[in-house]
This record gives structure tokens, sequence and C-alpha cells, in this order.
């Protein structure tokens, strides 16, 4: 039986990838960031986990506003790091998992949870940094990975709770697979930020310590915030936490905060 | 009507903040067409041979184009823009993302570290 045995929540920091990949994590502006990493970086060694279901956002960088999925699953053998402009980030290939992909597509929809399959994408930084900061500098990715892509980008995105209700979902769909897997699941992207407008640059860290004082053991207070308050509180980009909710939603009712 | 959260309305009313909603992104969705070639090097190189031409190329508003070639960042969210697609024009020039987001600011890219650095901006301050 397939089962998810933890979950991480991170931001996926483009500047931390480009810090990572320029070999700048030990230069004094970067250093404690990294340092963060260092605890996750040797638990995980220790877990193994063979597979990762991530959530993330595309930053519309293989996900043009074409089509505007809620939410869509990677469905493909391997995934490309994306070029983002200043050409792709030099990370392995990304290894996927069709067949449990397919398996949850397939009990996500009857589960009334209506994903959308991407058999083609490529994978940009909200997907690839949080592979670098815990498996560090790698030639191969050691797990496989199921992208779940979160449409952050244009409003209204999904609620909180709705992210919530999906992770529980997702994992009652890897436990009715029938390998045995450790999977775990990963939340990414950042807590409070705005990157437009004259209000770029906004930071709130009363909200976020409220988020992370809640995440482990007081989640249902958390999925009350409504898109307006994240947007008020947390910034624009502080919707981003909505996949936090996912994250700690496939986790079950009590979780061990590490 | 069932019970929302909030009204689409009270999105509109958040300072200085521009919700990127289904109607801005039908208004720029030929601008981000436009953003989303810039993804490719020979393209890039294309673009920054003669921009103008470039831009030329795609269903654009006139407007649209004008703040693509003046590095508008601001007019740019007015005409529907998404930050997103926007740093594919920044990253092109090779300017930083801090650069790009400084410009909608009213601060210098040093300024703007400098706050960012000191804790970042508080959500009542405008």
């Amino acid at each position: 039986m397939a089962t998810i045995t933890a979950g991480i929540a991170t931001s996926h920091i483009p500047a931390m990838g480009a810090a990572f990949d320029l070999g700048k994590t030990r230069e004094d502006y970067w250093k404690p960031v990294f340092d963060g990493y260092e605890w996750v970086k040797k638990w995980i060694t220790d877990e193994k986990p063979d597979v990762v279901i991530l959530c993330y956002n595309d930053h519309t960088s293989s996900m043009m506003l074409d089509i505007v999925p809620t939410f869509a699953i990677g469905f493909a053998e391997e995934f490309k790091p994306a070029d983002e402009g200043w050409g792709a980030r030099q990370v392995p290939i990304v290894p996927g998992f069709p067949e449990l992909a397919g398996h949850i597509t397939e009990q996500l929809i009857i589960d009334e949870f209506d994903i959308t399959i991407m058999n083609d994408i490529d994978v940009d930084h909200g997907l690839t940094v949080p592979l670098s900061l815990v498996f560090g500098k790698v030639d191969a990715w050691p797990v496989r990975v199921i992208p779940i892509a979160f449409n952050t980008t244009q409003f209204s995105t999904p609620s909180g709770n709705r992210c919530f209700s999906l992770g529980e979902a997702i994992a009652d769909a890897v436990e009715s697979f029938p390998q045995d897997l450790n999977v775990q699941i990963w939340g990414t992207g950042g807590m409070s930020h705005q990157l437009l407008g004259h209000r770029a640059g906004l930071i709130n860290p009363e909200f976020d310590n409220a988020f992370l004082d809640r995440i482990a053991d007081y989640p249902s207070e958390l999925r009350k915030i409504t898109r307006l308050e994240y947007i008020q509180k947390a910034g624009t980009e502080g919707i981003e936490l909505i996949m936090w909710l996912a994250m700690r939603g496939a986790l079950g009712e009590k979780v061990e905060e590490l | 009507m069932r019970d929302r959260p909030n009204s689409l309305e009270e999105l509109e009313k958040i300072p200085s903040t521009t919700v990127f909603n289904a109607r801005r992104s039908r208004e720029a969705y030929h601008l981000h067409k436009f953003c989303m070639t810039l993804m490719e090097e020979a393209k890039r190189e294309e673009f920054k041979q003669n921009e103008k031409e470039y831009l030329d190329r795609f269903l654009m508003s006139e407007d649209q184009k004008q703040a693509v070639l003046d590095r508008d960042f601001t007019r740019l969210i007015e005409l529907g823009g998404n930050i997103y697609f926007l740093v594919k024009l920044s990253n092109t020039d090779g300017w930083s993302t801090v650069k790009a987001v400084s410009s909608m600011t009213g601060m210098t890219p040093d300024e703007y570290a400098a706050m960012m650095l000191a804790g970042g901006r508080t959500p009542d301050q405008d």
C-alpha cells in the first residue's frame, strides 16, 4: 500500500534557485536561509521517499493562460526544467510517475475533484527550487515527482479550504494504490509577499507567524482564511499559502511537527 | 444568492493592489503571448534587434506596445498585465526581479532592497 508519510512546507522563491545555481549559498547574504535547510537535507536522506507529490504553482512558464485549470496534475514520464527568460535551470530532468499520477487522477475525479491532466509540461522554479533546497546538488533526483499545479495566477484562485479538501482526497487516493510506496507531499510557495504595484515588498510577520503557529495543530482555523484576507494581509502572492493547506490536508488529523 | 466569503468588488478595493482577474487576463492575453515568446533564446535576440517590429507581430494594443518599449511596469499592470509574464521581459533585459518590482514602487532598486532587508513593507503602509 502506498502511504503519505510526511509533508514539507517551503518557499520556492526563484532568487534562491539562482543563488543555489550560482554557488552563492555560503555568502553572507544567503547563508542564513540555506542553513535553515540543513536539517531537512539530513532528514530526507533517512526518510528516502519513493515519491514526492509536489504542490506548486506554475508562474506562467508552461501554463500560458490559454487554458486555466484550477488544479492540474503532471502525467508524464519526465518533466524538463522550464526556460523562464534567462535559460533553463541546470538541474536534472524531473522523473514523473504516470502510473500513480493516473491512479490519483481517476480517484480524485470520482471524489468530485475535477483535476486537469497535463501530458506535456515543463516545470518552473515553483517545482525545481524546492527539490534543490531539500536534495541539494545532485546528478539525478532521488525521487519520482508528481507535480500538482494550483492556479494562483488568475482570480478566482481555489480557496484554502478547497485546497485542504483536495489534500485529503489525494491522501485517500494514494492509500488505495496497490504498490508499497513511501510518499511525501510538499506544499510550496511563499508566505506573505507582493510583487506588484506600489504595495510591492509587503511582508506581514504577524500573519505568517500566526499561520505557522496553527498549521500543525489548528489547521481548521486556517481553512477559514478567505482569498480577500490573503491579499489584504499577505499580499497578492501570499495566496500561495493555499498550497501549504493542500499538503496539510493530506497529512490527516494528527501530525507530529519535526 | 448563496453565501459567499467575500464579494468580487472587495478585491478591487485593496490599496495599491491590482488583482489579476478574468477581465484583465483577457485584456492582456496578446501582451502575455508576446511575453511567452521571450522564453526562447532565439526569440529574445530577435526582440532585442528590433523591438517595435517584433511587437507589431502581436495583437496587442498600441498602449501595451508603448508600455513594453518604455519598460513601464506600472502601466503594463494597468493595461491588464500580470507580473509572472512581465518578469520574462525584465529577465530578457537582464534585470533582477528587485529592479523590476521596485520600478513600480517609486524606489530605486537599492532603496527597495534596503526596505526588504529591514523587514519589508507592512500591509497598511501604502
